[in-house]
């Protein structure tokens, strides 16, 4: 035994023995977990749309679409919420190339009157401790900070630097804008939404 | 003198390195800098007035302060107080600061940078980068928005915490809150950290440092060269570049530092173009306005390196090959 | 008796955070809290019981010359079907640790312990080493990952200590984690050499 496991052949059988047992062993883990995985990015996606649109019983990222906009270079989308079959809101995934560094995206949610009813910030790099802290600013209550429950059309929702009424993130400025240049394309793409929606009337 | 004595007999004395005496010392030269750095502290105080004395003082007493507990209880060393180092770093962590920066800051600011950044390492002169820079960095770090407003000069004279500010020339000019005015910026009119205003004073300093020979021009020659050659490539506002930000004061007296530069002068040459390259890529495609001091500490973290392969050419060698 | 001084051993003479200094990529990649360092080192720590038992059972029918390619694809399998069973249980940790846990399959500490320990040792010996030096690698990540979130946020655990806007940021970005790490093994150092 000794030598033949020292041999060319023991060790090849050695080694394919065990990439087989472990090739056993990853495949039945993959057909335990291939469901709950399933259904937790499903579950996680939605929750993450939920957790920023008014309540809703169909599933809005199967429902998702494309919403092309004149002058953009691409596509934004959008998902729908409805209850009971009625529209009541969507969010829509949109996207900042002024903020600091690097593109800043960002998926917002609206009711059927336009109303902003809740954001959460997808990816950005800006600077840690200024412009990242977009990421809750925009819901605090102190000032004018929230953009929640305001309408951007009604509303001038332009940094108060700028003359318009949202308190900009301190010393980060240029990262407010860029929050609030993706909030209006995200706007702008939710109207277009809703007049194909209601010619269609689906 | 020893030497020179013996060479003008036509003799040799055979004695322990250093060969070649001066009557200067460590504390001598650190205090000759703090004397060039003079001019710019009188224009500090006269734009930021109470703001700057606060931070300024806070930053020194600091710096001295942590200074001597570290060695006097944790590293148990005989010292001498009044070491100029530490009133360096103080001073130059302090022109790196905005003049309404909260004194609890400045000391994390003071810990950070004698603590973390000299005596971690062993303390003066076995600290690999500049102590003043980390300081500085561990608070831009870590207090971006304090870091990052600065105090309006000359309005802000009397007040300290809640002083008016504005962005720097650097983060304004991007988004044209900010126009840029050349008189305006090298008589220390625009808002700025302590050190940053009034160009014309950080010269008069360096000035003084080359006369006095404690500092030698390729570092300095070779930062602020390469930022004109890179602005003028990407057509960017040479002016600005070079006058706005902690340019001047990072390259005359930061990078300058003699324990974290190279030795050589080809060494110091690649030393300061690499600080140029490093600042203008920050300053234009990094997540942070300014990158001097970030540039200066990655060039330290190299100058071992540098020294390895770019050596001084021993006295009296000559090139072979 | 013998098993309590293996896992001593692991923990405090051996940790591997403070006195081997391996696994440093982890070790620095996800201390920014202490809740993710923990689970950190938790999640290290089952893969390396499993691997430390799985190597020093085959230990005699591995070849010598062919053993730290066996040992990897051991190493591999566990740290593969642990990433698994955490997106499909544990979804949201699994987004929290993201590349780390991959990457546990080239932690020195899994590699190092079945080839030092676990390849000469019998299987419960092993595992006591597993669970020994795992919990001083999960030990070592969460007092890290306190040190970092207390001076960066105020907070341990979550729970705040004191209001956030005094705590330094720095300490939770990149340059802080090497800063916090080295100002504890040099206070582990002048603990041990008292």
């Amino acid at each position: 035994m000794g030598r033949f496991k020292e041999s060319l052949w023991g060790m090849l059988l050695v080694m394919v023995a065990f990439c087989g047992l472990s090739g056993a062993l990853l495949a039945w883990v993959h057909v335990l977990t291939t469901e709950p995985i399933g259904q937790a990015a499903v579950k996680q996606r939605i929750d993450a749309v939920a957790d920023i649109l008014p309540a809703f019983d169909n599933n809005p990222v199967d429902e998702g679409v494309s919403v092309d906009l004149d002058g953009e270079p691409r596509p934004l989308h959008v998902y729908p919420a409805l209850r009971d079959g009625e529209f009541v809101g969507a969010a829509v995934e949109s996207y900042s190339s002024e903020g600091f560094s690097g593109d800043i995206v960002v998926m917002y949610g609206f009711d059927v009157s336009g109303n902003i009813t809740g954001y959460r910030v997808v990816s950005h790099a800006e600077t840690p401790g200024l412009g990242a802290k977009m990421e809750q600013w925009f819901r605090m209550p102190e000032g004018r900070r929230s953009v929640i429950g305001r309408n951007p059309v009604a509303d001038n929702l332009t940094v108060a630097k700028d003359g318009g009424d949202v308190d900009g993130i301190t010393a980060a400025t240029i990262t407010s804008r860029a929050f609030l240049d993706a909030l209006h394309r995200a706007h702008e793409c939710f109207k277009a939404y809703c007049e194909t929606y209601n010619n269609q009337g689906v | 003198m020893n030497r020179i004595d013996g060479m003008d007999n036509g003799l040799l004395v055979v004695s322990g390195s250093p060969h070649i005496h001066a009557r200067g010392t460590t504390s001598g030269l650190m205090w000759r800098v703090v004397f060039a750095l003079m001019p710019a502290l009188v224009c500090a105080l006269y734009y930021f007035g109470i703001g700057a004395a606060v931070v300024v003082s806070t930053a020194v007493l600091g710096c001295m302060a942590v200074e001597y507990v570290i060695a006097r209880w944790l590293m148990r060393r005989d010292v001498g107080f009044v070491n100029g180092a530490a009133a360096l770093t103080g001073l130059l962590l302090a022109f790196n600061l905005p003049s309404n920066l909260p004194v609890w800051m400045v000391l994390i600011g003071c810990v950070v940078a004698i603590g973390v950044g000299k005596m971690a390492f062993g303390g003066l002169g076995c600290n690999i980068f500049n102590p003043a820079l980390v300081g500085r960095v561990f608070l831009l770090l870590s207090f971006p928005a304090a870091m990052t407003s600065w105090p309006l000069p000359e309005v802000n004279r009397l007040t300290y915490l809640d002083a008016t500010t504005g962005a720097t020339v650097l983060s304004g000019l991007g988004d044209g809150t900010v126009s840029f005015d050349v008189v305006g910026e090298t008589l220390g009119c625009t808002g700025g950290s302590l050190g940053e205003v009034g160009a014309l004073a950080l010269v008069a300093g360096v000035v003084f440092l080359l006369l006095t020979r404690v500092i030698t021009w390729h570092i300095p020659v070779a930062v602020l060269g390469t930022v004109v050659l890179f602005a003028m490539a990407i057509g960017s506002n040479v002016g600005v570049e070079l006058l706005s930000g902690g340019l001047l004061l990072g390259a005359f007296f930061m990078a300058t530092d003699y324990v974290t530069s190279p030795m050589s002068k080809w060494g110091c040459v690649i030393y300061g173009v690499m600080i140029g390259v490093i600042t203008m890529v920050i300053r234009h495609w990094g997540a942070y306005p300014e990158g001097v001091s970030f540039a200066i500490l990655i060039m330290n973290g190299f100058t071992p390196l540098i020294n390895r392969y770019v050596k001084p050419r021993k006295f009296g060698e000559r090139r072979c090959r | 008796m013998k098993f309590l001084n293996i896992i001593y051993n692991g923990l405090v003479k051996e940790n591997p955070v403070f006195v081997l200094l391996l696994g440093m990529c982890p070790t620095l990649g996800t201390t920014g809290s202490a809740m993710t360092g923990m689970s950190m080192g938790v999640a290290t720590m089952c893969v390396l019981i499993c691997s430390n038992m799985a190597v020093s059972g085959i230990k005699s029918v591995v070849p010598p010359s062919v053993r730290i390619p066996v040992y990897i694809v051991v190493i591999a399998t566990f740290v593969s079907a642990l990433q698994m069973l955490l997106a499909a249980y544990l979804p949201a940790l699994n987004a929290t640790l993201g590349i780390f846990i991959p990457l546990i399959v080239v932690n020195c500490i899994l590699l190092g312990r079945a080839e030092a320990y676990a390849s000469r040792h019998g299987v419960m010996e092993s595992c006591c080493d597993g669970l020994g030096i795992g919990l001083g690698f999960t030990a070592g990540l969460t007092l890290l990952g306190a040190v970092r979130e207390l001076l960066g946020t105020g907070r341990v655990f979550g729970a705040e200590v004191y209001p956030e806007e005094f705590g330094s940021l720095a300490f939770v970005l990149a340059p802080g984690a090497f800063i916090a790490l080295g100002l504890l093994i040099g206070l582990f150092n002048a603990i041990k050499s008292r």
